[in-house]
């Protein structure tokens, strides 16, 4: 977006942790992308080889360093050098002659190589540093920027000015319903009680997301800053970081980085010298989807059952241990930091055409489209820019069928609306919802009665059993949608599910349940006809589904 | 103008809506003067006739037989009650289902067989996969759960619908 | 002191004190509201969703079992969409399990065959799940037979809350979520179970019951256990 206003000038990379440091200024840098997608293609191993080989050439001004996520997850191993813009992609730990040899030439001459449009239309605030720094070092951090935000808060502002500018930037809870942040915070800040706690929710369970995982792998400095932050902002001075059990490297990166930050001052008593008191503990979610809903999340870390209760009472007034709670996700908080250095003004000047929706979203995109990984993209850019532009269209040149967003809880939007801006209200108007960041892009190859059945099916499973709505309805919704789909229903089981998804929609206690139906409604709303060409034409257009043969009793 | 014609029949259940329907006693008689009972299991017609007004149907949907009898009923029949829980439910018949045929004969005719332990074969009607209610296999018109269902609530049900009344069987209930 | 709020449940004015549920000043009042997980004396939880009622302004139903009063509140507690919701959700507490009600040892004294008829339900529209569930009658007095469990959970808060002995828990999620003795050990082999009886005496349905009682026997109302579970609570504080 041409009319972002440029964030302030920051300190030039430093470079040489993790891998090869060289003696002096480094004239290149290998970055090798340490995050879950491409540690688990041996980027690791890539790592300590390429600094094994960098020296064995006797490359003293080459550096070799670990980053996180470089955003193009499907073509890792990558690795990046950032003097000359250049790319790798599919490194193996056997092919890096090649890559030495390229160290040996490259020459930084500021003439940087074009960037794809997967990268050039990205605007990087969440993850600004993802990819550049090494996520486990502060003093990287540090040079980056890292920390100015937080002493910046603590020595000039008042937790109220604080409060004042994160509501003034127009940040929303990138956790899923995109509540306001700033309310939020002010709602926790005047609610009575103490301690007040501050959590950050790291459960991300929606399938295929992976937005927070890849922010706590690659910078989690920046998300320990926002909640140092918003501590400061409600007055609180415990924190809890919920993250799920089945993000192991998120998890050890994490408690690195509070050890660091707890050494170096930034968490702890008396924290960057004021008389701030603030400390964090990582709580270890054994994944069931449902501990991601807040309720539900803060039974979890007080040792119960993770099943939501109603609201109101919302955390903000009696949460963890019964005390006001302020809980947000990984994204939201990874925002803070940069709207204090650059200002609320700024920050809500990204992303105008959102409307209501301001600065940036982190999309995990995925399904049938080419560039497959990581990308953050302004408030109101086209669902056209993101699947065409930044993902490289459709997979085979195929056509383009519907974007799944959401999650569970969301819905399918078909190509007719390829033209609308990706922002909360504007989903919410064609029947989905932002979710997370979970963004499934499908082409004519998807049946949507289908892909009705897989999002039912896991909130089947993943629904906790506590009411009967949910319990009940997302099994039986399950059995309808399976019946359809192998040809075995009529038109009055059609009308009967449709009259069980409202009920079920209506009638249930947490957002689980209620969303459930979602995928229900918007296939239905956009692709009415492939239900009823399973039930009446006894055929799958897409051809996905088996239609079993005739006979059957009904 | 002759009399509407009533009928009952008898799928997958133990009589005893039967009895209960003979308990509404000396309304019976009242009962039988305004409508002609032409088929019943208390009566000898052997055929199903072609036109029935009102046909109670009690028991579950379970075997072969049961299925080509009720699609049969309905074909012949302008209002289909579903009589007490078997009918409705499947109660007790539908205990079966989350067993499944094959270990339930295993059970019932093997384990459990003292002599002659063998399966049954030609001369009874094959199950069903599961025992339905009756209305999971065709358009059911009025619902009197109750196992029984109680001699007055049949009586009120028939006497309003004889009279042309929507009939009323509030106080029904599943079970007793 | 406490504040008194006024407001209205169905047209009707009515009072209560700041601290009260909408459920407990319907009931002061007279007016039903019908509900299942709930139980005077045991934490609520707002779970079986069968007393929702709907305030004006929001448009989301509130629980009013666990929605505590507020001034002006204008609540519908009974309507024709209250009606369809409720009877959905008896539906489909059916359907969850193997419901006999013909040979359960509840017959006629069960919460949820009662709530089916008040509410004229004759029949169910949703296909029954059928699960295969078991019974345990591992216990001395007692057994539990998960065909007829709704998952109210008064049996795991009566044994908590009450008589402090927790062998009662909840086990899996969704649709295969059972309540468990002792982390899953089989009742009989429990080690905290008291033998007390309360559970059995709260169960809404024929779940849990005392052994040697046949068909529609297992009457739940000879122990007047409920006021006092309300009268322990209120001492406990
Ligand atoms: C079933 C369910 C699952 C959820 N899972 C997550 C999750 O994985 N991560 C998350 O941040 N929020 C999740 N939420 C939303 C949280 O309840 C809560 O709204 C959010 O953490 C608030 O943070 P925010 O205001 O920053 O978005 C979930 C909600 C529901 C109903
Ligand atoms: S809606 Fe589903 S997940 Fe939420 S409380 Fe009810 S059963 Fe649990
Ligand atoms: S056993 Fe009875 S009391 Fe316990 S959860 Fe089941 S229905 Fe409720
Ligand atoms: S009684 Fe209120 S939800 Fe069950």
């Amino acid at each position: 977006m041409s009319e972002m206003p440029a964030a302030r000038p920051r300190p030039r990379p430093v470079t040489g942790h993790g891998g090869a440091a060289p003696e002096g200024p480094a004239r290149v840098t290998a970055s090798v992308c340490c995050a879950a997608s491409c540690v688990s293609a041996q980027s690791d191993l890539i790592l300590k080889k390429l600094g094994e080989k960098v020296a064995e050439a006797g490359l003293s001004d080459v550096a070799v360093k670990r980053v996180g996520c470089l955003g193009l997850c499907a073509a890792g191993p990558l690795i990046a050098i950032p003097e000359t813009g250049r790319l790798l992609r599919g490194v193996t730990p056997d092919t890096l002659e090649p890559v030495v040899e390229e160290l040996r030439s490259a020459r930084p001459n500021g003439h940087k190589e074009a960037q794809e449009p997967f990268f050039s239309k990205q605007v990087r605030v969440a993850t600004e540093n993802m990819g550049t720094i090494d996520p486990e070092d502060i003093d990287d951090y540090q040079a980056h920027g890292g920390y100015e935000a937080l002493r910046q808060v603590l020595t000039s502002m008042t937790p109220a000015e604080v409060r004042d500018e994160i509501t003034r930037s127009g940040l929303r809870g990138r956790g899923g319903a995109g509540y306001g942040t700033g309310l939020k915070w002010t709602t926790v800040a005047k609610a009575q009680g103490s301690p007040k706690y501050v959590i950050c929710n790291a459960d991300e369970g929606d399938p295929g997301a992976f937005m927070d995982r890849s922010v706590l792998e690659s910078d989690p400095y920046r998300v320990l800053e926002g909640m140092a932050i918003a501590a400061y902002a409600v007055e609180a001075s415990e924190g809890y970081i919920y993250c799920r059990a089945e993000y192991p490297l998120a998890v050890a990166r994490l408690r690195t980085a509070i050890r660091n930050a707890q050494r170096s001052g930034f968490l702890g008593s008396a924290i960057a010298e004021t008389n701030f008191s603030f400390d964090i503990q990582v709580r270890l979610g054994a994944g069931a989807f449902v501990c991601g809903e807040e309720t539900a999340l803060i039974a979890s870390i007080e040792g119960r059952r993770g099943t939501p209760r109603p609201r109101p009472p919302y955390p903000a007034v009696a949460g963890l241990w019964g005390k006001p709670t302020l809980i947000n996700n990984v994204e939201t908080y990874a925002n803070v930091s940069s709207i204090v250095r650059n200002g609320a003004q700024w920050y809500s000047n990204i992303g105008a055409a959102g409307g209501k929706s301001k600065g940036t979203k982190v999309f995990a995109l995925a399904g049938r489209v080419v560039n497959t990984g990581l990308v953050e993209v302004p408030m109101g850019m086209t669902l056209r820019e993101i699947v065409y532009d930044i993902g490289g269209g459709i997979v085979d040149g195929r056509p383009f069928k519907a974007v799944q967003t959401g999650g569970p809880s969301g819905g399918c939007i078909p190509a007719e609306y390829l033209d609308m801006p990706v922002d909360y209200e504007s989903l919410i108007k064609v029947g989905s919802f932002m979710g997370s960041g979970g963004m499934i892009i499908m082409d004519d190859t998807s049946c949507m009665v289908d892909v009705a059945r897989y999002f039912m099916d896991f909130c089947r499973e993943e629904s906790c059993g506590k009411c009967p709505p949910c319990r009940v309805g997302t099994t039986e919704l399950y059995r309808m949608l399976d019946k359809i789909c192998s040809g075995e229903a009529t038109m009055e089981d059609l009308e009967e599910m449709e009259k069980l998804a409202a009920i079920v929609q209506r009638t249930s206690l947490c957002g689980l349940g209620q969303g459930a139906p979602n995928p229900i409604f918007s296939t239905l709303r956009y692709f009415r006809d492939e239900y009823v060409a399973h039930i009446v034409d006894r055929v799958c257009p897409a051809g996905v589904c088996t239609i079993k043969p005739a006979e059957v009793a009904r | 103008m002759s009399k509407p014609t009533l009928a009952t029949v008898w799928l997958d259940g133990c009589s005893g809506c039967h009895m209960s329907l003979l308990d509404t006693d000396e309304r019976l008689l009242e009962l039988t003067e305004r409508a002609d009972l032409v088929y019943s299991p208390i009566v000898d017609t052997k055929e199903f006739p072609e036109h029935v007004d009102v046909c109670l149907v009690e028991g579950a949907v379970s075997s072969e037989e049961d299925l080509h009898k009720i699609k049969m009923v309905r074909e012949r029949t302008t209002t289909l009650i579903a009589f007490g829980d078997c009918a409705v439910t499947s109660n007790v018949p539908g205990m079966r289902n989350p067993i499944g045929v094959p270990p339930l004969f295993e059970r019932a005719y093997i384990e459990n067989a003292t002599t002659n332990k063998q399966l049954p074969s030609s001369v009874v009607p094959r199950l069903l996969p599961t025992a339905r209610p009756v209305h999971r296999v065709v358009k059911v018109d009025v619902f009197l759960p109750g196992c029984p269902p109680d001699a007055d609530l049949i009586y009120n049900m028939l006497d309003d619908l004889l009279a042309g009344r929507v009939p009323n069987v509030a106080g029904a209930r599943f079970g007793r | 002191m406490t504040t008194v709020f006024t407001f209205t449940i169905d047209g009707q004015a009515v009072a209560g004190s700041e601290d009260q549920t909408i459920l407990e000043v319907a009931e002061e009042n007279g007016i039903d509201i019908p509900t299942l997980c709930h139980l005077d004396g045991v934490k609520d939880r707002g779970a079986c969703r069968l007393c929702v009622v709907e305030v004006a302004g929001s448009n989301k139903l509130a629980p009013a079992c666990t929605t505590q009063i507020a001034e002006g509140m204008e609540i519908t507690a009974h309507s024709d969409r209250l009606l369809e919701y409720r009877r959905a959700i008896i539906e489909m507490l059916f359907m969850e399990r193997n419901h006999v009600c013909a040979v359960c040892v509840a017959n006629n004294h069960c919460e949820l065959q009662s709530m089916a008829e008040e509410h004229g339900l004759t029949h169910f529209d949703l296909p029954p799940i059928s699960p295969v569930v078991g019974i345990d009658a591992s216990h001395r007095l007692f057994a539990i037979d998960h065909n007829r469990c709704i998952l109210c959970l008064r049996c795991v808060r009566v044994c908590d809350q009450i008589e402090g002995a927790h062998t009662w828990d909840v086990m899996q999620r969704g649709i295969e979520t059972r309540v468990v003795t002792d982390m899953g050990k089989p009742w009989g082999e429990s080690t905290t179970c008291t033998s007390c009886g309360k559970c059995v005496q709260v169960c809404p349905t024929g779940a849990l019951f005392e052994k040697g009682r046949a068909v529609a026997r297992g009457s739940k109302t000879r122990r007047p256990y409920l006021p006092y579970l309300k009268v322990v609570s209120e001492e406990r504080g």
